[in-house]
């Protein structure tokens, strides 16, 4: 029997086990999709008849004897990584109707190992933004409470998943875009350490910053899809030429002999009384399963937004160059070149897009280099050391993942507010640490009439994804707090 | 008032290898346009430069040819601006840490006098791709109705050598450029050629009083495109600049394009309007560290360089200039005339050889000398034949035919078929006796006065040796026994 509601662990087991076919469950699957879709709007484009023919030629596969560690799971794939064939968007006008010539290094990993695309992902226009709501293309909406946002920038990846329309959801991480969209859908959502998996075919918003990661219902399928695309690719001359561990065999179910740190500066009274509770229970749950609660210190983490903010629109001011109207996507014409340049840039991006890019050239320009860029980088190397010398007093650090659940719409009026969503997960990104969000409770906000979920954020060592994990499992199975509570999605009949 | 001229060179040369610097197409000239891409030299959404480590080798190779530093840490950086032909709309570039840095290209004048040129740095790009415009009649984009452009060149690893201020006229400048050209054809890293694109230069020229210390307004000269419109274009920026001072007008410093078919440079942009490139660490390349094994290992494989060759020729062996420049400029055939010399110990005699008769052989088969059947090693045993007159030139010229016929070593023949010279005293007087018995009408020709006779007296003791005598032994023997 094909269910929707099946960990990608389980659907890989039974689509061995030839219990269920990939068909059926991609059949299954594309129903869920035509149900709910109108309700959260997680998908750019639906893949509903590459997946069928994909799970066929799996199916034909698994029937020779082949078996596959993510048979015929569906798979979401945020829209900004390549997938042949596809529109492959960016949530952007600038590439509505770009047809990518190529597929992702993490992708074919994905693909290779049974996984199938059911559909692209919505996001922030080129992953800028922390709710979802800078799409140029479309409105993904909360499952828990469709008045809210998903989160962002991979908001449409958590939709599905959360909405059961995929299993797994391939997201990128640049300042927290996994794990902050992870957290207001009630989903673990991981970034593995900058480098471990491959950058080819994820269109780049912060080249020094962007990682893949995947966005699951259980740390076991998040394992599952870490150790599928982790692994250096001479394609990515930024991936890590280092052996990779497996991590899904080696979940463990307690924390003994784990030093977990809580860092000072991140003090969560100042989050109000409800959401300090669940970061209190959680730390006390941390301690029932036999970890030791350090408290450690990041003197810099304050410096981290600012820091990020120069960093990743220095980056994409540049990267984001290409998009000209000369060889690809939206053109819109000019008497010349340069108007037409100019033409097609104005009218393909959308203003968060425009700021960054604005901020980032202002940022690189001659006579200002040296005082922003340059200092912005010496402040992450800061951050970093801090991170290092936290670490040497704890295995793991515990920190939320976001300030508040999920928000309403358009409730972030001005950029700096939307900025600050990521506060907690920025520091970890700047010093490419791995680090996944974990449903860790709920709060019904203020005026809000359903409970929200909020996620842990765990943080580890360079590298070190496999204790990282491994804990991550222990808490979810002790705590169970995902189950709690179900979507507002209602199945809609065909 | 005469000026002195103060000229520095900036060069980008593409270099040879087999793929392109940041992704696996391949590197070649004259493909069908466009068929030579990928999304990585497209800058497709996505897509990631890997840099080819055979592009750094040549960068190590070219640094040691010159004499610079390689320093132990390099990065790539980015020069941002947006140009069509440019798919990224930024160059992957080396700002402050280039590959190599200083260095002196050393090169000699037609005069045979050695002159030093110091470089600043050379760094390792990639090229833009080519556009074409159509429609304005000119080639120009102004007033065209379309433009197409080729990215077959996008992403072609690129060199760019930039010299010191240390040229002095045009004739130093064109001598620089192809003291460079020979020498990096020579180390293998480029075709180096000017028609093909694979060489480009650039000349920054200003003029100052003799005597004076500091420069004059510098202007840049582009679009030369033989190394001859190279030094028509600084000729003419040097009159240019200086007919502007006596007139005591300012110089502006500019972009200039050189106009070939009416000999002028005119201007293209004015620097006030210069770029702001926004340069920073690529982030999509990690920062390179060029180990002293790593250099040490290219050391060792690096062939001659053509500067070496000029001071062994020169001052070594003494050739003139013209014999030097011929050689050097024909790498294939300096390599198979040194190797020739390590066997005949004889330099000159080698060159004569070389540039005398198995030039002539090369030129009459069509088949270079490097692959003819004639080995370096054949022939410099050859020559110490000769030197050692084992046998006389007449034999070698005969065997030099028998070599280049494939016929192996010249020792080998010579002992197989009993060539080697007599200077047997014995056996020459009894060849010396018998000419002289046999041509008595001669011989008293010769004693009467005919002095030319003697000549046909030793071609007949030649003769009847078969070739073998040596001639001077011959003469002396012959002149004892006439009285002479």
């Amino acid at each position: 029997m094909a269910t929707i509601a099946k960990s990608a662990a389980e659907i890989a087991r039974a689509v061995n086990a030839r219990e269920c076919s990939a068909r059926e469950m991609i059949d299954a699957t594309m129903d869920r999709i035509a149900a709910v879709e109108p309700q959260v709007g997680a998908f750019l484009s639906v893949l509903e008849r590459q997946a069928r023919e994909s799970a066929d030629a799996l199916d034909a596969r698994i029937a020779a004897g082949e078996r596959f560690p993510l048979a015929g799971v569906p798979l979401a794939v945020k829209d900004n990584l390549a997938l042949d064939g596809t529109v492959t968007t960016c949530g952007s006008k600038m590439l509505e109707r770009w047809v990518a010539p190529y597929t992702a290094t993490a992708v074919r990993s994905m693909l290779a190992a049974g996984a199938i695309p059911v559909g692209k992902a919505n996001m922030d226009e080129f992953a800028m933004g922390s709710s979802c709501e800078n799409s140029a293309l479309g409105v993904t909406r909360n499952p828990y409470d469709l008045h809210r946002v998903p989160g962002g920038s991979s908001g449409g990846s958590a939709a599905s998943v959360a909405a059961h329309e995929a299993a797994i959801a391939l997201g990128s991480d640049t300042g927290g875009s996994i794990r902050e969209p992870a957290a207001f859908c009630n989903l673990v959502g991981f970034k593995p350490t900058y480098g471990r998996i491959s950058r080819y075919g994820l269109i780049a918003f912060a080249s020094s910053l962007d990682q893949i990661g995947p966005l699951t219902r259980s740390v076991e399928d998040a394992a599952l899809a870490y150790d599928a695309m982790a692994g250096f690719d001479p394609m990515d001359a930024t991936s890590v030429d280092r052996s990779v561990e497996p991590t899904a065999g080696t979940l463990r179910e307690d924390l003994h002999g784990l030093r977990i740190g809580v860092v000072k500066q991140f003090d969560t009274h100042k989050l109000g009384a409800d959401i300090d509770d669940v970061y209190d229970r959680a730390l006390h749950d941390l301690e029932a399963l036999g970890a030791e609660i350090v408290e450690v210190e990041l003197p810099t983490a304050d410096y981290g937004l600012a820091t990020y903010y120069l960093i990743a629109p220095a980056e994409c001011s540049s990267n984001l160059a290409r998009f000209d109207g000369v060889r690809y996507g939206l053109r819109v014409d000019g008497v010349d070149v340069a108007e037409m340049n100019e033409r097609t840039r104005a009218a393909g991006f959308g203003p968060e897009v425009k700021r960054r890019i604005l901020i980032g050239t202002y940022a690189l320009s001659s006579g200002y280099y040296d005082a922003y860029y340059v200092r912005a980088q010496k402040a992450r190397t800061l951050v970093a050391r801090d991170f290092a010398k936290a670490f040497e007093k704890c295995d793991l650090i515990a920190a939320p993942a976001t300030s508040s659940p999920a928000f309403r719409f358009q409730s972030k009026s001005d950029p700096y507010s939307m900025y600050l969503m990521d506060y907690y997960t920025i520091p970890m990104s700047l010093a490419g640490l791995p680090a996944l969000s974990v449903p860790c409770g709920w709060v019904t906000p203020e005026g809000g009439e359903r409970p929200m979920p909020l996620g842990l954020q765990l943080t580890a060592p360079l590298f070190a994804e496999r204790p990282l994990l491994a804990a991550a499992h222990a808490y979810e199975r002790a705590t169970m707090h995902a189950a709690k509570h179900g979507t507002e999605v209602v199945e809609v009949a065909r | 008032m005469r000026y002195e001229a103060v000229i520095g060179i900036e060069c980008h040369v593409e270099l040879k290898t087999a793929s392109k610097m940041f992704c696996g197409c391949a590197n070649r000239f004259g493909a069908e346009p466009n068929t030579l891409v990928c999304p990585v030299c497209l800058g497709m959404p996505g897509a990631l430069p890997v840099p080819n480590a055979a592009a750094i080798e040549y960068m190590i190779r070219a640094g040691l040819a010159f004499n610079a530093a390689i320093p132990s840490f390099s990065k790539f950086d980015r020069k941002n601006y947006f140009y069509p032909d440019m798919p990224k709309n930024y160059q992957i570039s080396q700002y402050d840490m280039p590959l190599t840095q200083g260095g002196v290209v050393r090169y000699w004048l037609e005069d045979g006098t050695l002159h030093e040129c110091r470089l600043t740095r050379i760094h390792l790009e990639e090229d833009t791709g080519k556009s074409t415009h159509a429609g304005s009649g000119d080639g120009r984009i102004a007033g065209s109705a379309y433009s197409l452009v080729d990215f077959n060149r996008a992403g072609v690893p690129l060199m760019e050598c930039v010299s010191e201020p240390d040229l002095r006229s045009a004739e130093e400048a064109v001598a620089f450029l192809e003291m460079l050209r020979r020498t990096l054809m020579a180390i293998g890293v480029s075709d180096v050629k000017m028609e093909e694109g694979s060489l480009r230069c650039d000349a920054n020229v200003s003029i100052r009083p003799f005597g004076s210390e500091s420069y004059g307004t510098k202007t840049e000269i582009k679009n030369m495109n033989s190394f001859r419109s190279v030094r028509r274009a600084i000729e003419s920026e040097i009159a240019r600049q200086s007919a502007m001072l006596d007139a005591g007008e300012r110089i502006v410093q500019e972009t200039l394009g050189w106009d070939e078919a009416n000999g002028t440079t005119i201007s293209m942009r004015s620097k006030e309007l210069a770029h702001d490139y926004r340069y920073f660490p690529d982030p999509d390349l990690v920062p390179m560290e060029i180990s002293a094994e790593r250099v040490s290992a290219v050391r060792a494989k690096m062939p001659p360089l053509p500067i070496e060759r000029f001071e062994r020729y020169t001052k070594a062996y003494g050739f003139n200039i013209k014999q030097t420049a011929q050689l050097i400029d024909a790498p294939e055939i300096a390599e198979f005339f040194d190797r020739s010399v390590e066997v005949s110990k004889q330099p000159q005699q080698t060159q004569n050889f070389v540039l005398g008769d198995l030039s002539r052989l090369a030129n009459e088969s069509g088949i270079a000398i490097h692959q003819s059947p004639v080995s370096p090693e054949h022939l410099g045993e050859l020559v110490a034949l000769v030197e050692a007159k084992t046998i006389n030139s007449k034999i070698a010229k005969e065997l030099l035919a028998r070599m280049w016929a494939g016929e192996g070593s010249p020792k080998a023949i010579v002992e197989r078929e009993g060539l080697a010279q007599t200077s047997d005293p014995a056996a020459l007087a009894r060849f010396v006796d018998e000419v002289l018995a046999a041509n008595a009408a001669s011989v008293a020709e010769y004693r009467a006065g005919k002095s030319n006779v003697f000549g046909f007296l030793v071609g007949a003791v030649m003769k009847s040796s078969r070739g073998k005598a040596d001639p001077a032994a011959v003469n002396a023997l012959l002149r004892e026994r006439l009285g002479g």
